[in-house]
This record gives structure tokens, C-alpha cells and sequence, in this order.
């Protein structure tokens, strides 16, 4: 490891030892054991006699430790990790924000992390009404009428979005055959519409970096369903025209559907449902502070304008009052009401995940929702675009700026001035690492050659972001002095750049056992 | 305003230095017409305790300390302390999906670890890094056996989790992809085998099982297989209860295996997060769904890990992507690496074996009692089973209520032509005499409802 090139960063790291660890496997021994279960109170069976020919006869090749040797190993292999606990994050469109700890603590209170999904509703009105709080300030905070908490993360909500799209043109009579999705749009968004059995067409960007509202006008026909937008926009751009692009859809009856990843930048300041957006979905992992935990698990609400509520995915949450049955029941909040899911759903596009959703994250977006309040809410999403418009500014002389409209949450810059010199974005993102950061998103929006995305999120300080940019502007000196330590870059990380040709080309997907 | 590391003279030392004269100037790119110039109407902001108090109130009026006889695809296992203790470190909780593989090797390494558990367990070549969930990892199972056969028919099982087939058809639907329904043998509740020989076609992308089944009885894969094979179709076996695969013949003979192992250390959580993952056999890899895990060196020659295959996925794919997944289940899959390590492999044997036993016990004693009776017994079961009682399932549920007992799931909500039947689960968590006293409540059912 080259010391001297991590000693020459601007000095927010220093290397520190990490301790090796091997597989897990690799650190078995037969005997070996981390568990005890207590005494088996019932007689004890023959599992030849009731199991048969359907009984396992090779016990599968797990690794035998004891918890100390546990404990290391994970603890171990944790700290080969960076995360938004050890420094900034600004991987841009990822929303990578400080996960506050008191949203675990009480993810983790008994009578709501123990509950089956299938507990008798009497015994299930604690998490109802948590459920129901949560969807209440999610539809606020958007603007929408309805919504579900259905979808596990963003693409399954984008995929429920379309759903609903379909749904209502089905009952209009015409599915209609295409969805129009901007070449600046996430992957995700058109591998949705083909799942949902529509032709993507792809819709150019204008100069700005926004929807050209003439192609816009000439792509939008009698086969369109609907446009999936995401605003602000991956160059953290709000779409000005919003409302014209909304008339133009609706003018030929198709939709505007709405990609929430960057919610974060409109939270308490503009709300899609008064923007004229049909249908969209939220990143609870991402604007709501739910941890993203290595990819997952996510949590993709979908909200939508009143006309499109009877498409939602089955079930869906409403108030009963006893004893007085009926649809006008269903809505009237009193006294002795309670909360019960309702299955009598004949226009629901279906269900798109057992039981309800990922539960344990709503409690977490609600902790979050709790903590700020409308007050807190606001600040975050201002403070969010302040550190993304001190970061262009103290960058843009430095790095080619694409487009100039003004940002957001989040800035793009792109590598032209560095490629010139034959050094990439990517090579800039791994010599970050060095300087105690982790990259920023790499070559994406795909309208931005050569991007670099960067988010900062409200979650850090001046002094983290004065870093940031001294590291930022220290490396696009060195791409002028010494490109080839940034083209080899990094430099102090436990393993260095990985063969991901050889990984792919004779992939080994799992451990075995040295023969 | 806890959460944001700003103070109000930082604030406007910022935005002097970017020439903003208030943060307004930076919003005014969106249209005047479209600001909100009022509070949102949510809750005022609270502290930490009132939060705390609040959700401990939501738990509280959830109601605890009862006994539960559920499981229907939710299963209750202990979870080992180490499991929160570990998963909590902010290392694993505060990371991003490892595309970033130099600073990323613990996520990495430890989803490797997983795939080749899922792996073993299933005897399946390979695993995923996970899926949402069981019910929709069965339907992009479904879907991956489209793409490999080139076929757009799938016959399930009515015994398949009636949510998974909810979901299967939701996804299929717009595929351009029927299904045929197949019903079960009322003797033994597995697939109904003359059934499925006859739904069974040269046009048949795949054939969808569940095993245990959603009965709790345990499918005879062999023969499954051999008749879904025959025909040139994909046999996916859908398993709902991971627990199983500690004493029951893992599903060799199918193509692809879908599995949710929130059964490994995951809690209920009222129905997620949960960890779905698929599995199949090496020749299947590149019709896969979501992100793989792979062995590489790094330039010294190092052991490192990649998110490999990446060619498969919507980021790089897009409409031609193998699906449209992104955020998986990562840190759910990390409890579950983490608990299969706890118990390790004599471990997950003993505790399938204490499952079988509680669910036998149960299972005898209840159907010990008037009017009750044991269905589906002509085939091997694991924890579930599925009794005919001479009361209503709703009467006896109430009384279990009054005992501090959640008795089990009424499936005259999928299945009416069962009539008065309840799925009951034991796991190693309800004791003996729990059951004794669900015994006594059932027996002093009213001898004329």
C-alpha cells in the first residue's frame, strides 16, 4: 500500500490496521457450537418414521463456530465497510442520509416488532394506527388523495404506479401501448413499463437537461399511457414546465407518473399532487431516513389522485365503526371505530406483495415524519439544496458544469476538463476513497458524459462539506500533476481495484470446500 | 431539528458565499404558483421520548405475551441476541448497495456467505443476494422460467400460499402469461398428481409447488419433477418455511427454488421487512433476477468480492433487463446469514427436529379432542397442520383470546370447501403446556353450537 500517496490527501484520514478474516466457512470446525436450545418439553419423534422418504439425509454444510468467533467475524468484516455513520455519502440519487437510532429502538418494541401479520385485527390496532398516521402524512407531504405502503422498495412501487396507470385506461377502454421515459431517467423506470407490458419510448432531453416540451408534444398520442417523470430531475433539476408537461399528457388522456426518488428536494416547500402528477411512488429509505443497509430492505409507498384510488393493490386500510356495516361506514372516525384491512376491492390491480408491506420501515419513516415535524421537514429539504448548490459553487470552477440551470438537492458535473488529461470519473470516484469519502454516483444521468452525481443530503456540516470540497478540488489538481495516481487510485483501501472482468467471465458465485 | 448539523449563522455564511440572499432564491426555480407557502399538516415536531412513548403505547395497545398458534408464511423463531447487536453496527446499517466494492468488502463478503448457505440448504447450485420477499420472488421465479424456455404458460398449485398466487397474477397478468390452477389430493392435501400430469403441456413454462405446502405437507419433488420435466417445463418449488430445510429433503430435482428465510432471525414485524432469495441450477445464472455476488482477485492478487453479472440488471439493461429490482432486502438477508452461522449446521437440524416434535404433539392433542379431526395425514407434514373442528374456527379463536392464546388461521377464507378448518403452526416457541391449553379450550367448545 503506497502510504505516501494517502499522506499527501488532505489530511481527514490517517490508515488504520483491519483485521483479516476468512470466509465463515473456512473458520468452522465440526463441534463447535453458538447455540442451546432448551429442553424439548413434548416426546421426541422419529424422523424416519414421519418423514419418510421426504426426510434429509445430508445435513446441509453450514459453518459450526461459537459466538465469540461470531461476533468477531461479522464485527470484522464490518469494518471493511465505509457508511453515512463514518463520513459523507454523496452518492447522488441515492439519498444517503443520516439514519436516526431512535427509529431502530423503536422498530424493535415488542408489540409491534413481534405482531404476526395475521394477529386478529383487535389485537393489531397499535400498528394499524401507525400504518394509518404514516399514510396520512405521506399523503399530505405529496399532495395525493390516496395511497398504499404495499410496494417493498422503488421499483416495486414504480411497477404498482404502472399498475394503476393501466388500470384506469383499461377501464376507459384502451390500455394504450407505450410509457414515454426521459434518456436522463433511472434504469429502473423502463425496465417497470416493460413489465407492466408496455413499449418504452425514450424522450429526449432539451439543452437544459429538462423535458423538450416540443418533442414532448409531438411523442404524446392516443397510445401514450403515461410519461414517468422524475422531478427534480437525476441533474437535480426541477422541471419548470411541470404544469405544461402535465396539460400536454392530459390533453390525450394519457398520465403523468411520478418518480419520487428525489422527494427529499421538494418535502414541505412544492408538492406533486398540486403540480398536476397523477400517480407517483416515495423511497421511504431514501427522503424518510429508513437505513439503506448494504441495498436494502427498502420501502416503496405509491400515492395517487383520487380517480386512480379503486385500482390500489388489495388490501387496502379503512375505519369501521361496529356495528354499522356498510361503504359509508368505512370512513367516519369516531370514538369506538377501529382500523381493519378491507379485501372487497372489485377494481384493485391486485396484490403486489404478501401481508402489507415492509412494516418495520414504515414505523421507521414515521419516527423520522415525528422528529421533524412540518418545521424540521422544511429545514431538511432546505438545508438539503443548500449543500448542493455550496458544493457547485465551490466546485464549478474546477469541474465542466453541463448544464447550468440551477440545482437542487443534488449537482452533476461531468469529467471533460480531467478526460482531456485521459483520467475518468470513475478514476476521480475511487481517489475520493483515499481522501476518507466515498465516491459520488459514477456515469449517471447517461445525458451527462462522463457525470459525476453528487448529493450531499442535509445531514452534513459545513466543516464535512469544506472537506469535501478540498478533496474535490485537491484531486482535479492532481489529474493536472500526477493523473497516474489518480488512474490507480485507491491507494489505501484493504484491496485494491477488483478484477470484475475475471468475476463475471468464470463467475463463482458461492463457497466449496477445497477438494 | 436534531438531525441537521447547522448552525443558523453557518446557514447564512453559506448561502453569502454562493451569492443567495435567502434560501428562497434557490427554490425560485419552481414555479410561484407550485411553492407551498404553509406548514404541512403533520404532527408538531417531538422529542426523542415522546416518540419513544408513543410507538410504546402503538405496542402496547397491539397487545404482547400471548401464545400463537400462526404461521401461514410468517413464522415465530427465537432470534439470537447477537443478530440486532450485529446488524446494528452502523458499518452494516448506514452502507449502500456495495457498488463500490474496495470499500464495500464486508457487505460483500457476508452475501457471499449467504448465497452459499441459500446454496447448500436448498441444493441448488446458486443464490441471489436476495429478493423482497417469497411471494414476489415466486412470481419473477416464474418469470426468469419464461425466459429460459421461451414458453408463456405456468401451472400452479393451489396449495401455493394463496397471497404468493395473488401476487404471481398480478405480475403475470400484463406477461401475456396464463396459468392453469392445479387442486390437491384430499387425503393427503399435496398436489393433485393426475391433475397436474393432465395441466401439464409442451407449452408449459413452469411448474410452481410449494413445499411444506400451504397445509404444512411436504410435496413429493420427485414425482413433481419428473412430470413438469417430461414435458420440457421448469420446476420451481416455492418454500414458505426455511426452518424445514434442517430435516426435510431439500428440492434437488427442481430448476429453481424461491424461498423467504424470514424463519432465519427475522422478526414479524406484522409481514416485513422479510428476505425473499432465489435459487437455481449453474446453467440458469444469466435469466436471473436481481444482484449476484462473485469471487474475484484485486492487483495484488487478493481474495475480493464484486456485484457481478451486472449485464442482467435494469441499471444497465433497462427495459431489456432480466427485472425491474434494484433495492433488495440486504440487511434482512445479513440476519439471516448471521442466525444460520448462530446455529450452524448441527444447530438447524435440532431445530427443525424441536419443530417437528411441537407440531406432532400439537397436532395429536388437539385432534384428541370432540368434533375435531386431523386432515391430510396420508402425507409427511412439518410444523403446520390443518384440523377440522365441530365449532366455527372463529368460536374457538375467541375463547384461545380469552386464555391469552392466538389461535390459528381460519382458511375458510381460500378454501371453503374444507368447511370448519384451522392451519395451525408450532414452532419451538410455544410450550407444552400452551398446547395443553389450547387442547382444554377446544374440548370445552359447546356440545350444540
Amino acid at each position: 500500500m503506497a502510504t505516501d500517496a494517502t499522506t499527501r490527501t488532505t489530511g481527514k484520514v490517517r490508515p488504520h490496521q483491519t483485521q483479516n478474516e476468512s470466509l465463515v466457512f473456512e473458520k468452522s470446525s465440526p463441534g463447535k457450537r453458538a447455540y442451546k436450545l432448551p429442553p424439548l418439553d413434548v416426546p421426541p419423534v422419529d424422523l424416519a418414521e414421519l418423514l419418510g422418504a421426504a426426510r434429509r439425509d445430508k445435513t446441509a454444510e453450514l459453518p459450526e463456530l461459537s459466538e465469540i468467533e461470531i461476533i468477531r467475524h461479522f464485527t470484522r468484516l464490518s469494518t471493511w465497510n465505509y457508511a453515512i455513520d463514518l463520513g459523507m455519502y454523496p452518492l447522488g440519487s441515492c439519498t444517503m442520509k443520516y439514519n436516526p437510532r431512535v427509529n431502530e429502538a423503536v422498530a424493535r418494541i415488542e408489540g409491534l416488532a413481534e405482531a404476526h401479520p395475521y394477529r386478529p385485527d383487535s389485537l393489531a390496532q397499535g400498528i394499524l394506527e401507525v400504518i394509518d398516521l404514516l399514510q396520512r402524512c405521506l399523503i399530505e407531504i405529496t399532495g395525493m388523495d390516496a395511497i398504499t405502503l404495499q410496494p417493498a422498495a422503488g421499483a416495486h412501487g414504480e411497477f404498482t404506479g404502472i399498475l394503476l396507470v393501466r388500470a384506469w385506461h383499461e377501464s376507459q377502454g384502451n390500455a394504450r401501448k407505450k410509457i414515454l421515459i426521459p434518456d436522463s431517467a433511472h434504469g429502473t423506470n423502463p425496465a417497470t413499463a416493460a413489465i407492466c407490458g408496455y413499449q418504452v419510448e425514450n424522450l429526449k432531453s432539451n439543452a437544459e437537461g429538462g423535458i423538450d416540451l416540443e418533442a414532448l408534444t409531438l411523442q404524446v398520442n392516443e397510445e401514450t399511457a403515461a410519461l414517468m417523470l422524475t422531478n427534480p430531475s437525476t441533474i437535480g433539476v426541477f422541471e419548470s414546465q411541470i404544469h405544461k408537461i402535465a396539460d400536454i399528457l392530459h390533453a390525450k388522456g394519457a398520465l403523468l407518473y411520478m418518480d419520487g426518488a428525489n422527494m427529499n428536494a421538494l418535502v414541505g416547500k412544492a408538492r406533486p399532487g398540486d403540480f398536476g402528477v397523477d400517480v407517483m411512488h416515495l423511497n421511504l429509505h431514501k427522503t424518510f431516513s429508513t437505513p439503506h443497509g448494504g441495498g436494502g430492505p427498502g420501502s416503496g409507498p405509491v400515492a395517487c389522485k383520487a380517480f386512480l384510488e379503486t385500482f390500489l393493490p388489495t388490501p387496502v386500510l379503512v375505519r369501521k365503526t361496529p356495528g354499522a356495516p356498510g361503504p359509508g361506514s368505512e370512513t367516519c372516525e369516531s370514538a369506538n371505530s377501529q382500523l381493519t384491512w378491507s379485501y372487497d376491492r372489485p377494481h384493485s390491480v391486485g396484490r403486489v406483495r404478501a401481508f402489507y408491506g415492509n412494516t418495520g420501515m414504515f414505523i421507521r419513516a414515521l419516527a423520522y415524519i415525528l422528529a421533524n415535524g412540518p418545521d424540521g421537514l422544511r429545514q431538511t429539504t432546505e438545508d438539503a439544496v443548500l449543500n448542493a448548490n455550496y458544493i457547485r459553487h465551490k466546485l464549478e470552477d474546477f469541474y465542466e458544469l453541463p448544464y447550468k440551470t440551477g440545482s437542487m438537492h443534488e449537482v452533476v458535473f461531468s469529467d471533460k476538463r480531467q478526460a482531456a488529461l485521459g483520467v475518468k470519473t470513475g478514476d476521480i470516484a475511487k481517489r475520493l476513497i483515499d481522501y476518507g469519502f466515498h465516491p459520488y454516483t459514477v456515469s449517471f444521468p447517461m445525458i451527462v458524459h462522463g457525470a459525476l452525481m453528487i448529493e450531499p443530503t442535509e445531514s452534513e456540516s459545513l466543516e464535512e462539506l469544506d472537506l469535501f470540497i478540498a478533496a474535490m478540488r485537491s484531486i482535479a489538481k492532481e489529474v493536472e500533476d500526477t493523473p497516474d495516481l489518480v488512474k490507480t487510485a485507491p491507494h489505501s483501501t484493504r484491496v485494491s481495484r477488483l478484477d470484475e472482468v475475471q468475476a463475471a467471465r468464470k463467475p463463482i458465485l458461492r463457497w466449496k470446500p477445497a477438494q | 431539528m436534531r438531525y441537521l448539523p447547522k448552525s443558523p449563522d453557518e446557514r447564512r455564511q453559506m448561502l453569502a458565499e454562493i451569492g443567495a440572499a435567502s434560501i428562497d432564491t434557490l427554490f425560485e426555480v419552481i414555479p410561484a404558483e407550485y411553492r407551498l407557502s404553509r406548514d404541512l399538516d403533520v404532527p408538531r415536531q417531538q422529542a426523542e421520548s415522546e416518540i419513544v412513548d408513543y410507538f410504546r403505547a402503538a405496542g402496547d395497545k397491539n397487545a404482547t405475551g400471548y401464545a400463537s398458534f400462526l404461521g401461514a408464511g410468517a413464522y415465530r423463531h427465537y432470534r439470537p441476541v447477537i443478530i440486532d447487536s450485529l446488524v446494528q453496527r452502523g458499518e452494516f446499517l448506514t452502507s449502500y448497495t456495495p457498488y463500490q466494492a474496495e470499500i464495500t468488502q464486508g457487505t460483500l463478503q457476508a452475501i457471499f456467505e449467504f448465497q452459499t448457505m441459500i446454496a447448500e440448504l436448498t441444493g441448488m447450485d446458486v443464490a441471489n443476494a436476495s429478493m423482497y420477499d417469497g411471494s414476489t420472488g415466486a412470481a419473477e421465479a416464474v418469470m426468469m422460467a419464461v425466459r429460459v424456455t421461451g414458453r408463456h404458460r405456468a401451472v400452479v398449485a393451489a396449495t401455493v400460499h394463496p397471497e404468493y398466487r395473488e401476487v404471481m397474477a398480478t405480475y403475470a397478468r400484463h406477461q401475456g402469461l396464463p396459468s392453469t390452477l392445479v387442486g390437491y389430493d384430499r387425503e393427503t392435501g399435496r398436489i393433485d398428481m393426475r391433475a397436474l400430469e393432465q395441466a401439464v403441456s409442451d407449452e408449459t413454462a413452469a411448474v410452481l409447488v410449494q413445499s411444506p405446502n400451504f397445509f404444512g405437507v411436504i410435496e413429493d419433488i420427485p414425482a413433481i419433477a419428473a412430470i413438469a420435466h417430461a414435458k420440457g417445463a421448469l420446476l420451481i418449488v416455492s418454500i414458505a418455511e426455511a426452518v424445514s430445510l434442517g430435516v426435510v429433503r431439500p428440492p434437488v430435482e427442481a430448476d429453481i427454488v424461491s424461498m423467504e428465510a424470514q424463519s432465519f432471525g427475522v422478526a414479524l414485524s406484522y409481514g416485513g421487512p422479510f428476505c425473499g432469495v432465489i435459487a437455481t441450477k449453474e446453467q440458469y445464472v444469466r435469466q436471473m433476477p436481481g444482484r449476484l455476488v462473485g469471487q474475484t482477485v484485486d492487483g495484488n492478487g487478493y481474495r475480493g468480492f464484486v456485484l457481478t453479472l451486472a449485464t442482467r440488471e435494469q441499471h444497465i439493461r433497462r427495459e431489456k433487463a432480466t427485472s425491474n429490482i434494484c433495492t433488495n432486502q440486504a440487511l434482512v438477508a445479513l440476519m439471516a446469514t448471521i442466525f444460520l452461522t448462530v446455529y450452524g449446521k448441527e444447530g438447524i437440524r435440532e431445530l427443525a427436529e424441536h419443530n417437528l416434535a411441537k407440531a406432532a404433539y400439537a397436532a395429536q392433542i388437539l385432534a384428541a379432542q370432540p368434533g375435531a379431526k386431523l386432515l391430510f395425514t396420508s402425507a409427511p407434514r412439518f410444523h403446520e397442520f390443518v384440523l377440522q373442528t365441530g365449532e366455527a374456527p372463529a368460536a374457538w379463536s375467541k375463547r384461545l383470546l380469552d386464555e391469552k392464546i392466538v389461535g390459528g388461521l381460519d382458511l375458510s377464507r381460500w378454501y371453503p370447501e374444507l368447511g370448519n378448518v384451522t392451519l395451525s403452526c408450532a414452532t419451538e416457541m410455544i410450550t407444552r403446556t400452551q398446547i395443553d391449553r389450547a387442547a382444554n379450550v377446544l374440548a370445552a367448545a359447546p356440545v350444540e353450537a
